[in-house]
């Protein structure tokens, strides 16, 4: 009993002391600022606003400025998703995603989610052209100006040669994440080529980089808009051009990849809420240049999103109008 | 993706080799090198006259009647959420009470709750709670770490990061421990239920996360609850099997005893099992917060919050500087949580022991720590400079464009080289070994893998690689596998020459291990993208790129098991050899490296395990085959079901390649 007073002494000694002397030095305590910005954040019909961000700059930059638009012009409480698109479009279902502001075609999950589980609409284009393909570093495309023609590829094809694509040319195929027509392309073709499986975005930017500074040859599949391409230009590789439908039987398939307009997904809920953060989404609309300027800030300058949305906004204000009028 | 700081001392799933007569054992794995020697040859003869046939590729884009049957059981699934039962009385009821959990947490420590605009413990309550902990279950040391650890998340300028990290691993450790050690317990206890329970770990550890994420979100939606079940199923595992490795450890005669004097079960269990595997139970706590936080990166694909977004966001644009300082940050974490479990199960043992005379001086000082804690606790609640981290994080953007700085060098002036080893390796080895597994009928390499196993392992594991075969080639995805398969054994051999070579200098040299062992704990739970970047460009989107990643994060486990085995060597066995006059390498070849050979069977095994987890980083970088089958399968709803059978055949070469291993390690002895 004894041993546990002095415990009890010396605690409570220490507490007083240690008191004493830190609330002295004292400092702003929290909550003393809040009540003056607490106006802001509570205002009236908008609520909240659960955005997915698909994992590409492209998207995150489209997040950025609608987010940017949407808290500052219209008061939303916006929420921000990291998420993969097809755990994206998963979440229209279980009412935690509101919208996709950047879809690269997939019909197949147009197909499960707008027209079988009715959970998610269209909103709209988005104004970018998406465009996939075949590209190279452009010091090829100098010395050679003739390898942009598909029918010239396998002139080449044992310069495109690596240990990985067992003694043919290889085609390095990157991010799962997109439908690739690539094996049957190349089988259809006639092409000498390997498909070799880079596995991600990340592995095919490494790969065109070092291609491009080391005069390396690289041929692979890639897409715009890209905030890379603002770094290194690469250079689209003509294949036999796209006609409605040339793509219907994919064993057979020997054309273009179609050019996508990038489209909007919203919510069914969503869309019939009224919230003025649906009509802005409805509305948002811009070019392939304004999203690569955007993304250039954040990959190329390294700005936060926030900021470098508040950037584009301020220089745009006539774009940003239109979309919320 | 996988990490788990393996603590040789305690191998989670080693049963006491039987011990054989030496020369009887050697005269018989001499009889079994012929064998195999003979299977191979028989192999290589096959392989020269059937090459090509039935070899069960499928392209890209195939997909087989299994895997579009997954594809529509999970479609169903999806459709039928919300009117199923299931779902409204069960898993819902399951996220509910664990994202109540996370949520607490979080308001705790990282994120602001409603009407505060910070959360209720600012950085100093933090620190000071970590310091006092650890000081209190360990020593004053690690708790001096854990404040300087701590407040260099701070500086670094990753605090709110860190903290959603910590908590999220908090929760997940957590709603792990609650059911872990109960199951862990009774696998202890009961033979049968440690058979069932086992293969279902096997499938938890190895089963690629990528596979369950989607699912899991469908199950228990975006947010934190998805994500700390994300965790707990990876991070369960070792705390199981090293409770019930713990309470098996326990001697016989001591439980005897307590029968004797008429204890009963509960009794024997509560004062004499639980008590005396104490210190073991608490390395699986270690093992279970080092896994948690391997999986910070791949939560944050499904929303989790922390140091993984950072990671994942910087990748997007290649900005390795800032993934770096975000992974070193885990790193920081990792190394405090270790060091300070680490000697809260050696205070364990100590308290156990000895009544130390400091033991008088204990109680009021941990009196006193409380209060100070409390009072730093209420300060951070209080004011802003206590809650808020100052500073711009000037460390942290230092510590990035010093990475940068570095990854730029060694992609600009050691290019040349590594394309010059990469092409050797490929071309002479890789290659030649993946076409004779890829280009041989299925039956043979399956008739192989089975012999081998016999061979090795004797009837039983010959009979689980029989299943195992047969399994893989159900999957539909045979060829995958086996290219799968060529890269992994290279792997492996690689980790074990580094193995031996840092494993056996590490365990002569106490100077050496003290020096190496940070970098190989950094090396286990550092994000693999973070180093990949550069390796991408040295090597390639290639095989060999994926390779390298595997042994970087396997070599070290089996470096720390070799180390620990040599050191184990007993040391009059080494003076008595060197009294003989053996040379230094005499005796490392002669004597120490064959009597840790329990410990060079246990790595290789860990070793093939952990190269094993990393196939699915393989296909991130080039690797193709499984992993990129798993990746493909997660990113397009389509391929799902591929995915999946992908997911399955990895586990299945991991069941198969433990087992094989195991049997062998029971039969070469220790």
């Amino acid at each position: 009993m004894a041993r546990q007073a002095r415990q009890w002494r010396v605690g409570a000694a220490g507490v007083a002391v240690l008191g004493l002397t830190l609330t002295a030095c004292g400092g702003a305590k929290v909550g003393d600022s809040s009540s003056a910005a607490g106006g802001s954040g509570s205002s009236g019909k908008c609520g909240t606003f659960n955005l997915a961000v698909n994992p590409w700059v492209g998207y995150q930059v489209d997040a950025a400025v609608v987010a940017y638009v949407a808290e500052n012009d219209l008061h939303c409480k916006v929420t921000q998703k990291d998420l993969k698109e097809e755990i994206a479009w998963q979440g229209f279902g279980t009412g935690e995603v509101d919208a996709v502001l950047e879809n690269w075609g997939h019909d197949d999950l147009k197909k499960k989610y707008i027209t079988q589980q009715k959970t998610a609409v269209e909103a709209g284009q988005t104004g970018n052209k998406g465009i996939i393909g075949w590209f190279v570093p452009p010091w090829l495309v100098k010395a050679h100006p003739d390898i942009t023609d598909w029918k010239n590829l396998n002139k080449y094809a044992s310069k495109f040669k690596t240990s990985e694509s067992g003694g043919k040319g290889q085609l390095l195929d990157g991010d799962p994440s997109y439908v690739t027509n690539d094996e049957a392309l190349v089988k259809n073709l006639k092409l000498d080529f390997k498909v070799v499986y880079a596995g991600s975005e990340t592995a095919l930017i490494q790969a065109y980089r070092k291609a491009e500074k080391d005069k390396e040859w690289v041929i692979g599949y890639f897409y715009e808009p890209q905030w890379f391409l603002s770094e290194v230009p690469l250079v689209k590789v003509n294949l036999p051009e796209y006609k409605d439908g040339c793509d219907a039987d994919l064993e057979k398939v020997a054309c273009d990849y179609p050019v996508y307009d990038l489209d909007k997904i919203v919510s069914a809920k969503f869309a019939k809420s009224g919230s003025p953060a649906y009509d802005l989404v409805k509305k948002f609309n811009w070019t392939n240049d304004d999203q690569n300027v955007v993304a250039k800030y954040i990959a190329v300058d390294k700005m936060t999103p926030e900021a470098a949305a508040k950037k584009w906004v301020e220089a745009n204000r006539d774009k940003v109008e239109a979309w919320i009028k | 993706m996988a990490a788990v700081v393996e603590k040789a001392d305690t191998p989670p799933r080693v049963e006491e080799p039987p011990k054989q007569p030496a020369p009887a054992s050697r005269a018989r794995s001499a009889g079994r090198g012929m064998v195999v020697g003979a299977v191979l040859l028989v192999w290589l003869v096959l392989f020269a006259v059937l090459r090509g046939k039935q070899t069960l590729t499928l392209a890209a884009a195939d997909l087989t009647d299994l895997h579009r049957w997954f594809n529509d059981v999970n479609d169903s699934v999806g459709a039928n959420r919300n009117s199923n039962p299931l779902f409204l009385y069960f898993f819902n009821e399951i996220r509910l009470v664990i994202d109540t959990l996370v949520t607490f947490v979080q308001e705790l420590i990282s994120q602001p709750p409603a009407g505060r605009p910070v959360p209720q413990i600012g950085w100093l309550g933090v620190v000071g709670i970590a310091g006092y902990l650890s000081w209190a279950v360990g020593n004053w040391r690690v708790a001096l770490l854990a404040v300087a650890g701590f407040t260099f998340l701070g500086l670094q300028g990753l605090w709110q990061e860190s903290m959603d990290t910590l908590a999220l691993t908090v929760s997940a450790v957590l709603v792990a421990l609650l059911f872990a050690i109960p199951l862990g317990v009774w696998a202890g206890l009961s033979d049968r239920c440690n058979r069932i329970v086992t293969p279902l770990l096997d499938f938890m550890q190895t089963m690629p996360t990528f596979v369950y994420l989607a699912p899991l979100t469908l199950f228990f939606l975006i947010g934190g609850a998805s994500a700390t079940i994300a965790t707990v199923i990876y991070a369960a595992p070792p705390a199981i099997r090293i409770t019930a490795h713990a309470i098996r450890s326990v001697p016989e005669t001591t439980v005897e005893a307590a029968d004797s004097l008429g204890a009963t079960r509960r009794q024997s269990l509560l004062k004499v099992l639980l008590p005396m595997s104490k210190r073991t139970v608490v390395m699986g706590v270690n093992q279970t917060i080092m896994a948690a936080l391997a999986m910070v990166t791949i939560a944050a694909l499904i929303d989790a919050p922390g140091l993984g977004k950072t990671v994942v966001q910087a990748l997007q644009s290649l900005d390795v500087g800032t993934a770096f300082n975000a992974g070193l940050s885990i790193v920081v974490m990792a190394i405090v949580l270790d060091r300070v479990t680490t000697a809260a199960s050696a205070r364990v043992e100590e308290a156990r022991r000895s009544a130390n005379r400091f033991l008088q001086w204990r109680r009021p000082l941990l009196g006193a720590g409380a209060a100070v804690t409390a009072v730093l606790v209420y300060m951070s609640h209080t004011y802003l400079w206590a809650a808020e981290f100052p500073g711009d994080g000037g460390v942290g953007s230092s510590v990035a464009s010093a990475a940068d700085t570095a990854t730029t060098w060694v992609q600009d002036n050691l290019s040349g080289v590594t394309n010059a080893v990469r092409d050797t390796l490929t071309n002479g080895l890789l290659n030649p070994f993946q076409t004779l597994l890829t280009d041989s009928p299925w039956w043979l390499v399956g008739a192989v893998l089975v012999a081998l196993g016999a061979v090795l392992g004797g009837r039983r594991s010959g009979i689980t690689t029989a299943v195992c075969v047969g399994l893989l080639v159900g999957t539909g995805m045979w060829s995958d596998a086996m290219t799968t398969m060529a890269s992994t054994v290279a792997a492996t051999v690689l980790v074990m020459l580094l193995g031996v070579v840092f494993g056996v200098w590490m365990g002569r040299s106490a100077l050496v291990d003290r020096v190496l062992r940070p970098s190989l704990d950094a090396a286990q739970v550092m994000p693999p993208f973070v180093y990949l970047v550069p390796f991408l460009a040295l090597f390639g989107a290639t095989r060999f790129t994926a390779i390298v990643a595997a042994v970087v994060y396997a070599a070290p486990v089996a470096m720390k098991i070799i180390a620990d085995g040599v050191r184990n060597v007993p040391a009059t066995t080494v003076e008595a050899a060197t009294s003989a006059g053996c040379n230094t390498w005499q005796i490392i070849t002669k004597v120490q490296l064959p009597m840790a050979r329990g410990a060079l069977t246990l790595a290789t095994n860990q070793g093939l395990i952990y190269v094993l987890s990393m196939v699915v980083v393989g296909g991130l970088v080039g690797a193709g085959a499984l992993g990129y089958d798993v990746v493909a399968g997660f990113s397009q709803g389509q391929l799902f079901g591929k995915g999946l059978a992908a997911g399955l055949a990895i586990v299945l070469l991991g069941v198969m390649f433990d087992r094989i291993t195991q049997a062998a390690a029971r039969r070469t002895g220790a």
